[in-house]
C-alpha cells in the first residue's frame, strides 16, 4: 500500500471525483472538482481514469510526504516551481510541497492509482455545503493510494486555455424579474471576485443588479454555473457544492464549458459577461 | 400539459407547472421517457428542473393533464412525532390556541412533499388543506442550531431536520425517524410526492 502523509494541508485542500450527480431532488448536491476538465487532465496525465480521486487545493497547496514511492500530477491553477501538465515521480521518504498559485485558484494534485477512500453516494468528493464525504485534510492525516494508473500516458497535453474576454452565459431562467438595465449591466460591466468565494459560490462585486419586481420567488432547482441575485442586486455566482434548491431569482447562467474559468476564478480578478442564446 | 419551458444556461430547462401535484407526475414521466439523457430531475415549487447529461433535454410531457389528476396517489409514510418544540407554546399563542389544539391541527391533515433542499433529506412538506400553522411566518432570528429531527413550521410549509442545522422555523416537536442516510437504500425516508402524516408519541 503507497501512504503520502500530510504534513501541512494549506488553507483548504479536499479530496474530489467527479461528485455524486442523480441525488439533486433529494438535496444532495453534485458536489466533485469545482474544475472538472483539470482534474481530469490530472488523472490522465498519471494513466487514471478520468474520475478518479485526487486532491483539490484552494490558492496553496499542501506539504505531502511520501511514504512510498509514487506517480504524481499536477493541472488547475500554475503554482510557482512546479512541475505542471507532466507526471512525475516521488520518491520514498521525499516531501513534496505544493505552494501558492501564480494565478487562478485551485490545482489538482492527482496520484497513479488515486487516493482510496470510502465512497458516499458513490462518490470520494468532499461536499463543503453537507458535510458529505471525507473532511478536508488535516496535518497529520495518511492518504492510501490506490493500484494502476499510469497505463496510459498522453504523449500531448495541452494546459487550460487562458480565458477568453468574457464569460459566456444564457440569460434566464429568471431574467423577466429584472429590470433591462440589469440585464445590460451584467453583459456589459466590469465585475470582480470578491473574497466571499467558496466551492458552493463566488459573490461578484461590481454594479447592483436592480429587480423590476417585488416579493420572492418560491424555491426552484438550481444548477453549478447559475448567477443569482438576493434582493441586495450582488449576483452569487454558483460552483459545485451549490444547494440543490433556491429562492433567489436566477439572472443568467454560465455556459457549461465556461464553469471552469469561473471555478478558478481568484478574488480580485476582473471579471466580464457576454450573453449567447 | 402546458408547461412552458425556461432555459437554464446550455444544459438543462425548467419547466414551469400548475402545482405541485403536476410536478410530481411530470418528474415520474420525465424519468421514465427520458431517463437516458437526464442527469438530475429537481423539482421545486411549481416548477421541474431537468439537468441534460449532454445538451439542453428536449422532452415532450404532452398527456400529462389527465394523468395528474387521475393518478393515484400512495400511502401516507406515519411519522412520530414527541410535540416538546422549543416555540410550542409560542405557536399556541400566536394562533390563540392550547398546545394541544397545535398538536390537534398538526396531526389531522395530511402532507405532501413538495420539493427538498437546504440539507440532504430535508422535506419542504405542503398540507393538503390549508393550514394556519404553516401559515405562520419564520422567527425573528434563526437558531444556530436547531437539533437534527426537529419538525418546524413557517412560511408555507412544515419542515423536518434531518440533523443539526441552522435555522429560522418554529419548531413544534421533534422525531426518531432518520430523515437521512447515505448508507440506506434510498438514502432519504422521503422524496418528492410523498404523503406525509404526524402521529403523537410520548413525551
Amino acid at each position: 500500500m503507497t501512504r503520502v502523509e500530510v504534513v501541512a494541508p494549506g488553507p483548504l485542500t479536499t479530496i474530489q471525483d467527479l461528485g455524486r450527480p442523480g441525488f439533486a431532488h433529494i438535496g444532495v448536491p453534485r458536489s466533485g472538482a469545482a474544475d472538472r476538465p483539470a482534474l481530469i487532465l490530472a488523472n490522465r496525465l498519471v494513466g487514471n481514469h478520468a474520475g478518479a480521486a485526487a486532491l483539490e487545493t484552494t490558492l496553496t497547496g499542501p506539504r505531502l510526504r511520501f511514504h512510498d514511492r509514487a506517480l504524481v500530477a499536477l493541472a488547475g491553477a500554475p503554482v510557482r516551481g512546479a512541475v505542471m501538465y507532466d507526471a512525475f515521480q516521488v520518491e520514498a521518504g521525499e516531501e513534496l510541497r505544493v505552494g501558492t498559485a501564480v494565478r487562478r485558484l485551485r490545482t489538482y494534485i492527482a496520484f497513479a492509482g488515486g487516493l482510496r477512500v470510502p465512497l458516499t453516494l458513490g462518490s470520494a468528493a468532499t461536499d463543503t455545503l453537507t458535510g458529505l464525504g471525507p473532511a478536508p485534510l488535516r496535518a497529520g492525516d495518511v492518504l492510501e493510494l490506490g493500484f494502476g494508473g499510469a497505463k496510459y500516458m498522453p504523449e500531448h497535453v495541452f494546459g487550460p486555455s487562458e480565458p477568453g474576454t468574457a464569460l459566456r452565459v444564457v440569460p434566464g431562467p429568471r431574467a423577466d424579474w429584472f429590470t433591462p438595465a440589469a440585464l445590460t449591466l451584467l453583459t456589459s460591466a466590469e465585475f470582480t471576485a470578491s473574497h466571499q468565494a467558496s466551492r458552493v459560490g463566488v459573490r461578484l462585486d461590481g454594479p447592483a443588479l436592480a429587480r423590476a419586481r417585488e416579493g420572492e420567488l418560491r424555491s426552484e432547482g438550481l444548477v453549478p454555473g447559475a448567477i443569482q441575485v438576493p434582493p441586495d442586486g450582488r449576483p452569487i455566482l454558483l460552483l459545485s457544492d451549490h444547494p440543490t434548491t433556491g429562492g433567489y431569482p436566477v439572472i443568467a447562467v454560465l455556459h457549461s464549458d465556461d464553469i471552469p474559468l469561473a471555478a478558478q476564478l481568484r478574488p480580485g480578478t476582473r471579471v466580464r459577461f457576454r450573453a449567447v442564446p | 400539459m402546458n408547461a412552458r419551458a425556461r432555459p437554464v444556461g446550455d444544459r438543462a430547462v425548467l419547466l414551469e407547472l400548475p402545482d405541485n401535484a403536476a410536478v410530481h407526475v411530470a418528474a415520474r414521466r420525465a424519468r421514465e421517457r427520458y431517463g437516458e439523457q437526464l442527469a438530475e430531475v429537481v423539482p421545486g415549487h411549481a416548477t421541474l428542473l431537468l439537468v441534460g447529461r449532454r445538451g439542453r433535454p428536449r422532452v415532450d410531457l404532452d398527456g400529462l393533464e389527465a394523468e395528474a389528476t387521475a393518478e393515484a396517489t400512495g400511502a401516507p409514510v406515519l411519522l412520530t412525532v414527541h410535540y416538546d418544540g422549543a416555540d410550542l407554546q409560542t405557536v399556541a399563542g400566536q394562533l390563540g390556541v392550547s398546545t394541544n389544539a397545535v398538536v390537534s391541527l398538526h396531526t389531522g391533515a395530511v402532507y405532501t412533499v413538495a420539493f427538498m433542499g437546504f440539507a440532504p433529506g430535508f422535506p419542504y412538506l405542503v398540507c393538503e388543506r390549508d393550514s394556519p400553522l404553516l401559515g405562520l411566518p419564520r422567527r425573528a432570528g434563526p437558531r444556530p442550531a436547531v437539533p437534527a429531527g426537529s419538525v418546524a413550521v413557517a412560511a408555507g410549509y412544515c419542515g423536518i431536520y434531518p440533523r443539526r442545522l441552522p435555522g429560522g422555523w418554529n419548531l413544534i416537536g421533534r422525531t426518531d425517524a432518520v430523515l437521512f442516510d447515505p448508507a440506506r437504500e434510498p438514502p432519504a425516508l422521503l422524496a418528492p410526492g410523498a404523503r406525509v402524516r404526524f402521529q403523537a408519541g410520548e413525551l
